[in-house]
């Protein structure tokens, strides 16, 4: 691998060509000899970019919002980077990649750059790998950044963890969904939307996503942000009136007013409350809300100081991430130079060894390497 | 690094372009993709050239497959290839088409810069094979 090709791949990416950042995110995405270099050198260009990201059941409307969503951005003439993640057959490693069939407000629009991605089957990779892409489209100049998935597993859920704002998208009527929902991607949820909201069913779908965030609130939340409840819930119950708008406030507070107070006030920390909205992403409703909800909750972030504390965050899970499948590949190729996993297990069912042994005689040299160190 | 002896998976672009509205083709080779292991990317129907090579440049597909029952291929092929061009995507994207081409309108087709064309009652292996032989190479 040639040191050269990956610089000059990273420069014609900064300088704005799209083909040199498609091929920065292709390598990124196999994890082709080199990518490491692209990454690191991309990674001091990055941190300008707002990253949400956009999650929810199958069908939900996810990849409609995300049109419309990238569609006023580019009204307001920001520029904007899309990363569609798909699953995969864990079969063939095939897949069909369907959610740029929506993208239709942003025919022909080269600054919104749209990217399909598989999950790959490699545990925790896909995480690592839209993270980078991230990275990517940050330091190409993009001013924002959206990670569309299906919330189906912990995979897509650490996926859209590489957010800063987590939407979570809901459609109405969908009882089931709701259960589903409390068994974990409700805790991630910064900002939730009722797609669908001109169908039946979408008034109390929202009510119900209200009860359950504010079962889901710490005491001190509630005590923060009183007048919230029940006026959502107020809210909820008479909207026979029409759709598309926000429920409840947005901001819990008015970061541009508290902020500096607050920050060094520790004894009263902003809170965010999760914020429930209704859409109807084939028309465009309530798009203009979302978006202010986004800020919003962007606002908070800075604010509170959450948008350090999580980038902290983030750099220390990509950290251990990554040492995790490096440590593993170097001792994948230990097993292997010392006759593979297959006569070990075969040792292991005989009863001659154990496994507990055999882990600790294939690591010994490591320990060792690492213990003799004297610095 | 075993990086290197993974098998690279092939990523495709399946295209309807223009004014046709048939697209069994198109997903019956969206499939056949799939199973044989490609990522694959299906554009919709009714597509300018304009939001194919978007797409294509964006995804950086190692083969584009354009799917044209219309009759259009003289006028819409060239503008593909000319949009793949001018974003430095034409050299290394492997290029086919699929539907209803006359015979004597191959060479031009071919000349532009189409790498195969595929009529009815291609065999789906051959295609499948044809694409795994000659995607290239993404170093």
């Amino acid at each position: 691998m040639s040191r050269a090709v990956e610089s000059d791949l990273v420069e014609r990416l900064l300088d704005g060509e799209h083909r040199a950042l498609a091929r920065a995110i292709t390598k990124i995405e196999s994890q082709s000899p080199g990518y490491r270099d692209i990454v690191s050198e991309l990674h001091a260009h990055t941190g300008d970019a707002s990253v949400v990201g956009i999650t929810g059941s199958p069908g939900a409307g996810k990849s409609t919002l995300v049109d419309k969503l990238a569609k006023h951005y580019r009204d307001h003439g920001e520029t904007v980077g899309v990363i569609g993640v798909d699953p995969s057959s864990p079969y063939t490693g095939g897949a069909v990649l369907g959610d740029r069939i929506r993208m239709a407000s942003n025919v022909g629009d080269m600054d919104v750059f749209f990217r399909s991605m598989s999950a790959r089957g490699q545990l925790g990779g896909l995480s690592t790998a839209t993270a980078d892409a991230v990275k990517a489209l940050d330091a190409f100049g993009k001013d924002r950044i959206i990670i569309e998935t299906v919330g189906a597993g912990q995979n897509e859920v650490d996926v859209v963890k590489t957010a800063d704002t987590v939407v979570v998208l809901v459609q109405p009527g969908s009882g089931d969904d709701v259960q589903m929902l409390k068994a974990g991607i409700l805790e991630i949820g910064d900002v939730f939307v009722v797609n669908k909201a001109d169908m039946e069913g979408a008034s109390r779908t929202v009510a119900e996503l209200q009860e359950m965030i504010h079962l889901r609130d710490d005491p001190r939340a509630n005590l923060d942000t009183g007048h919230h409840g029940t006026e959502a819930l107020d809210d909820a119950g008479h909207r026979d009136d029409g759709h598309g708008g926000g429920h409840g406030g947005h901001a819990d507070t008015e970061p541009d007013a508290d902020a500096e107070d607050d920050a060094s006030d520790a004894d009263e920390p902003l809170v965010w409350t999760p914020q429930v909205l209704e859409t109807v992403a084939t028309t465009g409703e309530g798009i203009d809300e979302l978006v202010e909800t986004l800020d919003d909750h962007r606002d908070y972030l800075d604010a509170s100081g959450e948008l350090a504390e999580k980038a902290r965050k983030r750099a220390g899970e990509e950290i251990r991430q990554l040492l995790r499948s490096d440590v593993n590949r170097l001792l994948e190729a230990e097993i292997d130079r010392r006759g593979g996993v297959d006569a070990f297990a075969e040792a292991v069912v005989e009863k001659e060894t154990d496994p507990y042994a055999v882990a600790e005689d294939v690591l010994e040299p490591l320990r060792e390497c690492l213990d003799d160190r004297d610095d | 690094m075993s990086a290197d002896s993974e098998q690279r998976t092939i990523r495709c672009l399946i295209a309807k372009v223009g004014l046709d509205g048939h697209d069994r083709g198109a997903h019956v080779i969206s499939r056949a993709f799939r199973d044989a292991g490609f990522e694959v990317i299906y554009s919709g129907l009714h597509r300018a050239p304009d939001e194919i090579i978007q797409a294509t440049v964006q995804e950086d597909v190692d083969v584009l497959g354009i799917s044209i029952l219309s009759g259009a291929h003289n006028t819409l092929v060239p503008k593909l290839m000319a949009g793949l061009e001018e974003y430095g995507a034409l050299d290394d994207t492997l290029v086919i088409v699929g539907g209803i081409i006359p015979e004597e309108d191959r060479p031009r087709l071919l000349d532009e810069g189409v790498d195969a064309i595929f009529g009815p009652g291609t065999p789906m292996q051959e295609t499948i094979d044809f694409v795994k032989e000659h995607a290239p190479e993404r170093a």
